[in-house]
């Protein structure tokens, strides 16, 4: 069960009064008919479904019906922090490695595998075989 | 492989079943292998499976960071059936089936599979439209359904609250005779037996943490146990396939979410059948324990937790008490969640990938056990001969792409 703080109501409220409307942040592309399939279906479908740092759309629907955006770990449902629209997160997976490396530890080993991380990609890369 | 039959169960009775075989072999991971499959759940290790004994292809290795069949395979209400709405799903879904009705013959293990029907259940006009319209898109394909009435309903299962009186009194339903439930774990150690006796290793307690590429074919991954090479990887991890993706550079349209399940205390025989509503948004059955088996939606939330929140469970026994007032005392013995896979149109990804010898096989979503048999089956032959079976070919991840979406959210049922 979230205890969600509302940024509008300025309180905290019980996860039932609120609703997760998806990934924060989304930009709809400014020129939809000059967009690509690729880029459109992009635009639909394809979603950011990191294990960890993630920033999501929430509607305080039993409230003041407004949205309002989560920053929240998705493998210690932990919540960092909730903000505004409009405004960007205090906290991100950069961030949150610097608080993993300071030694914070969560509950169910939560920064472990925090997902999403470029320097994944390193593990492509060639070595020599 | 020791066979399984009633002469051994004799035989091994007068040595008081203290010499049974294991199941399988805890093997060593060999440098090289022609296929890998990433994910020892019941669609890995059918895929596994198949390849040895469809395909000739056993040099073949199934890495699994946990244990077999301990992700999704493990928590799910074990429900079989195929009365999806359109061609491309119900071929799919229905060639499971068609397979699932021989399964414990060909794994010599009883999977236990029962064919005791599922009712899928209409309140409204609108629900009845849309139960008439799947009923005949079902028949059109081959696949057995009917619509049935009330009355029929009472006859096939009388705990169900018919009456006129209910706050969403049932209109009728769908009924596919041919559907059924499972023993789920059953499952993943027959196909784990069956692969592992015709030369599978199934490397348990391996993570993988990387690709291997190189121009763009993969030929191995990186794991916690060294690296291992192979031209052919099948990924078929469920909710972690997006972290997989991630490792490969390579981007899924999926949303892994906690689905939640329930089971009661065992109760005598009381459930006939499976029962899923839709609208009230909630499904039972009764295992052979006895305990009913409880499911209904996902939490709409992102989570990897393998847990949901409590709420999501309170829905869930309204909508079962709503459709069965006779258990409103029954006590719940045990929660879970899992966590499931979902795509935009609620059918899974069978597909390869820009990267050449990668192939995913996800997206399943919340009904992904009755998909067992034949997921892997159509994904073997798509790893074996380097060309998307006929089966499989539409649930391409292009789709997304192209606009070629198979919108089940209808028949997939209560959980989207």
């Amino acid at each position: 069960m979230f205890y969600i703080f509302c940024p509008y109501c300025d309180e905290r409220r019980e996860e039932e009064e609120f609703h997760p409307s998806g990934q924060a942040h989304l930009v709809r592309p400014t020129d939809p008919e000059s967009v690509s399939d690729e880029a459109w279906g992009d635009y639909l479908f394809f979603r950011d479904n990191p294990r960890g740092i993630h920033h999501e759309m929430w509607v305080h629907r039993l409230g003041c019906r407004k949205f309002f955006n989560i920053t929240r770990d998705t493998t210690t449902y932990e919540i960092l922090e909730t903000y505004p629209m409009g405004e960007q997160p205090t906290i991100t997976a950069e961030t949150a490695r610097v608080r993993r490396e300071q030694g914070v530890q969560t509950a169910d080993g939560g920064w472990q595998t925090v997902g999403a991380q470029p320097e994944n990609s390193t593990l492509n890369e060639e070595t020599s075989s | 492989m020791q066979r399984y039959s009633g002469f051994s169960l004799v035989k091994h009775a007068l040595s008081h079943h203290e010499n049974w075989q294991r199941h399988w072999r805890n093997p060593t991971p060999k440098k090289r292998y022609d296929v890998i499959i990433v994910g020892g759940g019941g669609h890995g290790l059918a895929t596994a499976w198949y390849l040895a004994k469809e395909f000739g292809i056993t040099n073949v290795a199934v890495i699994e960071k946990g244990w077999l069949g301990g992700g999704n395979t493990a928590r799910n209400t074990t429900i079989v059936r195929s009365n999806y709405l359109w061609d491309e799903a119900g071929r799919l879904y229905n060639h499971s089936l068609d397979l699932w009705k021989g399964l414990s013959q060909d794994l010599n293990y009883n999977v236990m599979f029962s064919q005791r029907g599922v009712l899928n259940l209409a309140h409204t006009l609108q629900d009845m439209r849309d139960v008439q319209r799947r009923v005949n898109a079902n028949r059109l394909n081959g696949i057995d359904s009917e619509v049935v009435t009330p009355e029929q309903i009472k006859e096939i299962e009388p705990a169900l609250d018919t009456s006129k009186r209910a706050r969403y009194p049932i209109m009728g339903a769908s009924w596919q005779q041919s559907a059924g439930v499972a023993r789920h774990d059953a499952v993943a150690w027959g196909f784990a037996r069956g692969a592992d006796s015709l030369g599978v290793d199934l490397l348990q307690n391996t993570e993988v943490t990387g690709f291997k590429i190189r121009d763009g074919q993969i030929y191995g991954v990186h794991t916690n146990r060294g690296d291992i090479e192979a031209q052919t990887v099948g990924c078929v991890a469920a909710g972690n396939s997006g972290v997989l993706a991630n490792m490969a550079g390579l981007k899924l349209p999926l949303e892994s979410h906690p689905l939640q399940a329930l089971v009661s205390e065992p109760l005598k025989p009381i459930l006939n059948t499976v029962t899923m509503s839709n609208h009230v948004h909630g499904y039972a059955s009764q295992s052979d324990k006895g305990d009913l088996v409880i499911g209904a939606g996902i939490d709409g939330y992102l989570g990897y937790g393998q847990r949901g929140s409590f709420p999501t469970v309170e829905h869930t026994l309204q909508a079962i008490v709503e459709m069965f007032p006779m258990f409103s005392r029954v006590r719940m013995n045990r929660q879970w969640g899992g966590i499931v896979d979902t795509c935009p149109d609620a059918c899974p990804i069978l597909s390869k990938t820009k990267v050449k010898g990668l192939y995913f096989n996800c997206g399943w979503g919340t009904g992904g056990f009755k998909a067992t048999p034949g997921s892997g089956h159509v994904f073997a032959a798509s790893l074996a001969k380097g060309e998307m079976h006929p089966i499989a070919a539409p649930f391409s991840i292009d789709r997304f792409h192209t606009g070629a979406l198979i919108d089940e959210h209808g028949a997939a049922g209560v959980a989207h």
